[in-house]
């Protein structure tokens, strides 16, 4: 019972977070510096969350390392984002065996 | 508007797959934590979210204050917040109030950022596709996890927890390869990134992003503000 209002409590506070700006945000921006700021954001989220952790991702750095490279030389070539995460990931796989 | 829907399935198949691996480890640690499988399940089916999740088991194990769970998740699911206000200029014009309700469930960081690469606006039947496969591949690495622990072998769970950061790695490079001015923040961002991790060190995950996020952003925006035309995207 305890652990349900936990779990409740946990599901609220991050609903919260992610409705409130959804849907109370109507409005369109018109400040320049605004705009681009927000045109910004993901791509300096996603890379903030990749590195450095993606080389702690195998719990090994030379597993790491090779499938980052992977994942890098894919990506440069425009590959779709499945073909880029399961080639990383079994490049990783690989690296782990031949090792 | 069905196309739209199977569109959102497509594109969430890679962050649903993705899922399924982290979130498989997520059950393992839940079931360790004392929860059981019913109660692990329901974490990511209600909460949604990786970090938030995990500092949220630490608490209900420790025997944590609820105060305590609502000011941890605030602060490392705070950027949330600031997905929300950049999707919402992103959001069709058709997007009622309950419609978006129901697609604030959904805001992650990476359906963010798949919604984010998608040229125009977006459409509610899109958004609900590419939640709910995501969020299906969620909890079914839950549940299997806290049910079947043991049943991979470690080299196979270790080399899928890569393929989130691998799907990262291919939105953020083709962008970039285009535009300078992503780039810049896309290193900027990196640069902080390894400056918090490694300087400061007791800084935690969640508020690490938001700072580095909230600074590349602020930089890009002030060196390179976007042009009329880009506005539209």
């Amino acid at each position: 019972m305890k652990t349900a209002l936990y779990i409740f409590v946990m599901a609220l506070t991050t609903y919260i977070i992610r409705m409130i700006p959804l849907v109370f945000f109507r409005k369109k921006i018109k400040s320049r510096f605004l705009k681009s700021f927000l045109y910004y954001i993901p791509y300096a989220v996603l890379s903030a969350m990749t590195i450095p952790y993606i080389f702690y991702s195998t719990g090994e750095t030379f597993t790491a390392i090779v499938g980052t490279v992977t994942a890098v030389i894919l990506s440069y070539f425009d590959m779709p984002l499945i073909v880029v995460a399961l080639s990383a990931s079994l490049m990783a796989f690989i690296a782990g065996i031949l090792k | 508007m069905k196309s739209d829907f199977s569109k959102g399935i497509s594109h969430g198949i890679p962050i649903a797959l993705g899922y399924f691996s982290v979130s498989f480890g997520f059950g393992i640690t839940a079931v360790r934590s004392g929860l059981s499988i019913f109660q692990s399940s329901m974490i990511s089916l209600t909460s949604l979210t990786s970090a938030g999740q995990l500092a949220g088991v630490d608490i209900i194990s420790a025997g944590g204050t609820l105060i305590e769970m609502i000011l941890v998740q605030l602060t490392i699911n705070i950027r949330y917040a600031l997905m929300g206000l950049s999707l919402s200029q992103k959001l069709d014009s058709k997007f009622s109030v309950p419609q978006r309700l129901i697609a604030s469930y959904g805001i992650t960081d990476e359906i963010f950022a798949v919604c984010s690469a998608q040229n125009g606006f977006l459409s509610p039947p899109y958004m609900y596709g590419i939640i709910l496969i995501s969020a299906v591949g969620w909890v079914a690495g839950t549940t299997a996890g806290a049910t079947a622990g043991q049943l991979l072998p470690v080299s196979v769970s270790n080399a899928m927890g890569i393929m989130l950061y691998g799907m990262f790695t291919a939105i953020i490079i083709p962008p970039s390869k285009k535009q300078k001015s992503i780039l810049f923040v896309v290193c900027f961002s990196m640069t902080m990134s390894i400056i918090l991790k490694y300087a400061f060190a007791n800084v935690s995950s969640g508020f690490a992003v938001i700072i580095c996020a909230v600074t590349a952003s602020m930089a890009g925006a002030y060196f390179f503000p976007l042009k009329d035309e880009e506005n539209q995207k």
